[in-house]
Parts: C-alpha cells; sequence; structure tokens
C-alpha cells in the first residue's frame, strides 16, 4: 500500500472517529478539542490534494480562529466540569434515524453515479494564480465574491460587538 | 488528483460528517454544541467542494474558491452567533435552547 493512500486512511479514520466524539461525548471543552481533531484532519487532507493555502486558510481561520471562540465563550458560559444530562429518548432515535438513513441514501447515491474523472492537466496552484483570480474582473475573476465578503465581514464584526456589548 | 485513492472514498468520508453535524444538530440542546455541529457540516461541504475541483476539474479552481468563501462565511457566522450566545446567557443565565422562548408567547 502505497504511503499516501495509507495517509488517506488515516486522516479518514481520525476525521470519522473524532466527528462522532464531538456529538457524543458528554463535557463541553472535550466536544470542542475533538471538532479541532477533525478540522485539523481536514487541513491534512488539503495539503494531500495540493491546495496548501486552502490548508493554510483552514488552519488558521478555523483550527486557530473559530475553535478559539468557541472554547472561549464555553469557558465564558459554563462550568469546565459540567456535564450534560442525557438526551431524551425520541429525540435521540429521531436523531439517529435521520442520520443514518441520510448517510445510507448519499452512500448508495455517490456509489451509484458514475464519476468520469477529467483527463486535463492540473493547474499548478500557486500564490500568483490564485491571487490574480482572487482579484480577477474578467473570466474565471472572484473580485465581485470578494468585495462582498469583506462587506459582510465588516458587518459581521460590527454586529457582534454591538450585540455581545454591556448595555447601560 | 490522488493515486490510488477514488473519488467515492472521499465523498462517503465527508457525508459522514455532514450527516454526523445534521444528527447533533438534533440531538443536543446545547448552544455552543450546536454551533460545532453546523461547523462540521460546513467543513463537510468544503472537503466535497475540493474534491470535485481536484478530481473532475482540475485545469479550474472554481471549488477551491467556494470552499474559501464558506471559511470566510463560517468565520462571520460563528463570531455573531457567539456574540447572541454570550448575551443570551447574560440575560437568562442558561445557554439551553429549551428556555430560550422569551419572546414567544
Amino acid at each position: 500500500m502505497a504511503l499516501n493512500v495509507l495517509m488517506f486512511y488515516l486522516l479518514s479514520a481520525v476525521i470519522v472517529i473524532c466527528s462522532v466524539l464531538t456529538i457524543t461525548t458528554t463535557r463541553i471543552l472535550r466536544a470542542a478539542f475533538y471538532l479541532l481533531c477533525v478540522l485539523v484532519a481536514t487541513a491534512g487532507f488539503y495539503f494531500m490534494v495540493d491546495y496548501q493555502f486552502m490548508a493554510g486558510v483552514q488552519l488558521v481561520l478555523y483550527a486557530g480562529g473559530i475553535v478559539v471562540l468557541i472554547i472561549f465563550s464555553i469557558l465564558l458560559t459554563s462550568h469546565i466540569s459540567h456535564k450534560f444530562a442525557k438526551p431524551e429518548a425520541i429525540r435521540l432515535v429521531m436523531g439517529i434515524l435521520v442520520g443514518v438513513s441520510g448517510f445510507a441514501l448519499s452512500t448508495v447515491a455517490i456509489l451509484k453515479y458514475a464519476f468520469t474523472p477529467s483527463t486535463a492537466p492540473a493547474m499548478k496552484v500557486d500564490m500568483q494564480a490564485i491571487g490574480t483570480q482572487l482579484l480577477g474582473t474578467g473570466k474565471n475573476g472572484y473580485a465581485l465574491p470578494f468585495e462582498v465578503i469583506s462587506i459582510l465581514l465588516l458587518a459581521a464584526m460590527i454586529g457582534a460587538i454591538i450585540i455581545a456589548k454591556k448595555g447601560k | 488528483m490522488l493515486q490510488g485513492i477514488p473519488i467515492t472514498h472521499v465523498l462517503i468520508v465527508s457525508s459522514f460528517m455532514f450527516f454526523a453535524g445534521v444528527c447533533g444538530f438534533i440531538i443536543r440542546r446545547n448552544m455552543i454544541t450546536i454551533l460545532m455541529s453546523i461547523e462540521l457540516i460546513l467543513n463537510a461541504v468544503n472537503i466535497n467542494l475540493v474534491v470535485f475541483n481536484k478530481y473532475l476539474f482540475p485545469d479550474q479552481l472554481q471549488g477551491h474558491f467556494f470552499a474559501l468563501f464558506v471559511v470566510g462565511i463560517a468565520a462571520a457566522e460563528a463570531s455573531v452567533a457567539i456574540a447572541l450566545i454570550i448575551n443570551i446567557y447574560r440575560r437568562l443565565n442558561s445557554i439551553s435552547v429549551d428556555k430560550v422562548n422569551e419572546m414567544k408567547y
């Protein structure tokens, strides 16, 4: 077995196990840690498909930013030793039913569909290609979504500050 | 594309992650864990976009950029959601979704 195949299945195992543990563990801080494991394994997968910039963004924004934000809000709102009560039986059954049936359905759909891998030569994804496309206005240019998301981030930042600040 | 790894295996892993997120969204009653489930769902979608880009359209970068924008949206969403959660905790002293129905009746 080639080393990259082994690496892929290792990352997949980490993703599968940790995503199950994220939603089943009874301690909230552990759930945040398992989420961090899932996100780092995903970044490893992005490195495997040669999208280094995407992997860097994943590590910096998700693993570095969002998880730290979640951990801070956990520390602000709940006791570290706090354990969840067991969920109600009906909700548990419904959740597992939805999860299992949806996963079975999508797995059947994926296995039945014949994907035709492209034979086109792979594009070299370096910083120059990403930069010119991200700020280009012609074909394959993403200047408009880039500007829209910058406005959205500004609005989200101001909104978060105004919502979270203490009232008089 | 990756040598020796069929696209279906990657898609099955990401769909498992997606439905784990959906399952957690339904089962959990704590707002922060619901937020974590949403992050799982968004992350699974990102893997799908990147994989389709790499396997089916390697001469373009559309999936890559969509995944990039999804990460940005997820960051904005998490920051606003956590501001809301902190505000709710200040007013109600609880972040369980069962207790947040003040405006309902």
